[in-house]
């Protein structure tokens, strides 16, 4: 690959007078080249971005205050869900802060939760509040978004917290001493 | 020797071919993840960025330089800013222009040459309340230049941006009527044995949207 055929004239007889040049090496030394070669590529497999960002749809409901156009729900087909600080979860059923219970994001503890909870309701009815609180952050909001898409649940909406489940939720932090 | 140096140069011809550069982010923002599979759109794109820290800024995609000189024109009438052309261009015509301060101090923002921008650390848009939501002000703006055509409304967060921050983008996006936007996030696959995966499965492996 590298040599070049430099015996010019392929077997013509040179005369008597004419001095036989000495040959030179053409092989040439391709290691720098390689070299190169595999700096390059390692730069290249570096920098590169294989896989491109993707982007998750997220509808939300209109405020409004006429009572037609609001969406109904029924008390025992709801669930709340409320991520908050240290990726924990505090959830209720139906309309009653009070009965708080909490969970985490850690082994998948909310999605069984929620499976359980739709396995329990009427498909067509079964819906999903989700309030984050003010200590939560937007990884743990995207995340219970997303466990939304990956447990199927068709109905489920984000929701500013009321300041009376804030309260539930403060009240239940400081009892398990979370900060 | 031969065959190892043509394996070396097909690979880099490759790696050359099929790298895209990253275009140099000034904000580092890391998504959180998610299953979705939509790539996201590159077009259109009225992009909001949140840091780690919660501040919020706005950009648009570097194609619409047009959408991105009304922009910047409606909110210069908008809010008597007194823009110079000069300072206007310097949000048109910077392909990684961003915005990332309130009003009160977008025109000596504008001033800087991207010299003196490097490193410096904004304030980031206020919009932590309803009351003071200055990106009502930038959505309602581009909403404006847009009219007509398609836009993508992008929201880009840090993983550990607080709720807060992105509730008053929400408050943002309602005021002005959007009520549809996007998440971006990096994709992940569908947890085994998950409703998801039995849907995507049933659905021949089609990917969901």
């Amino acid at each position: 690959m590298a040599e070049m055929d430099t015996s010019g004239g392929g077997g013509h007889k040179k005369g008597p007078g004419v001095k036989k040049s000495k040959k030179l090496s053409t092989r040439v030394d391709l290691t720098p080249m390689v070299d190169l070669g595999f700096l390059l590529i390692t730069f290249f497999i570096f920098t590169t971005t294989m896989s491109q960002p993707t982007a998750m749809k997220l509808n939300l409901p209109k405020d409004t205050d006429k009572p037609d156009e609001q969406n109904k729900l029924k008390e025992s087909a709801a669930l709340t869900v409320m991520p908050s600080k240290s990726d924990m979860v505090y959830y209720y059923e139906g309309l009653d802060p009070s009965k708080l219970q909490s969970s985490t994001f850690k082994k998948n503890a909310i999605r069984d939760i929620i499976l359980d909870k739709k396995r329990r309701t009427d498909p067509k009815d079964f819906m999903v509040i989700i309030k984050p609180t003010k200590d939560a952050t937007y990884k743990n909001t995207v995340d219970i978004l997303d466990e939304m898409k990956i447990d199927d649940v068709k109905r489920y909406a984000l929701v500013d917290i009321t300041p009376d489940e804030y309260k539930f939720v403060a009240l239940t932090e400081q009892a398990n001493g979370i900060k | 020797m031969t065959a190892m140096c043509d394996v070396a140069f097909l690979l880099l011809s490759f790696f050359i071919l099929a790298t895209k550069f990253k275009p140099p982010e000034a904000l580092s923002v890391t998504t959180p993840s998610s299953v979705s599979s939509k790539v996201a759109p590159e077009k259109n794109v009225v992009l909001i960025t949140m840091d780690k820290e919660g501040k919020v800024y706005f950009s648009v995609s570097d194609v619409n330089k047009q959408e991105k000189k009304d922009i910047i024109d409606e909110v210069n009438t908008a809010k008597n800013l007194g823009l110079t052309d000069a300072e206007k261009k310097n949000f048109s015509n910077n392909p990684t222009a961003y915005i990332g301060v309130a009003f009160s101090q977008l025109k000596s923002y504008l001033d800087k040459s991207p010299d003196q921008l490097k490193g410096l650390s904004l304030p980031g848009i206020p919009c932590q309340d309803s009351t003071n939501n200055e990106l009502t002000d930038w959505v309602r703006a581009a909403v404006g230049a847009f009219q007509g055509g398609h836009m993508n409304l992008l929201v880009k967060g840090d993983d550990a941006a607080k709720y807060p921050s992105f509730q008053g983008v929400i408050i943002a996006f309602k005021k002005n009527d959007q009520l549809k936007f996007q998440l971006i996030t990096s994709p992940v696959a569908a947890p085994v044995g998950s409703e998801l995966e039995k849907v995507q499965k049933a659905a021949g492996n089609k990917q969901a949207d």
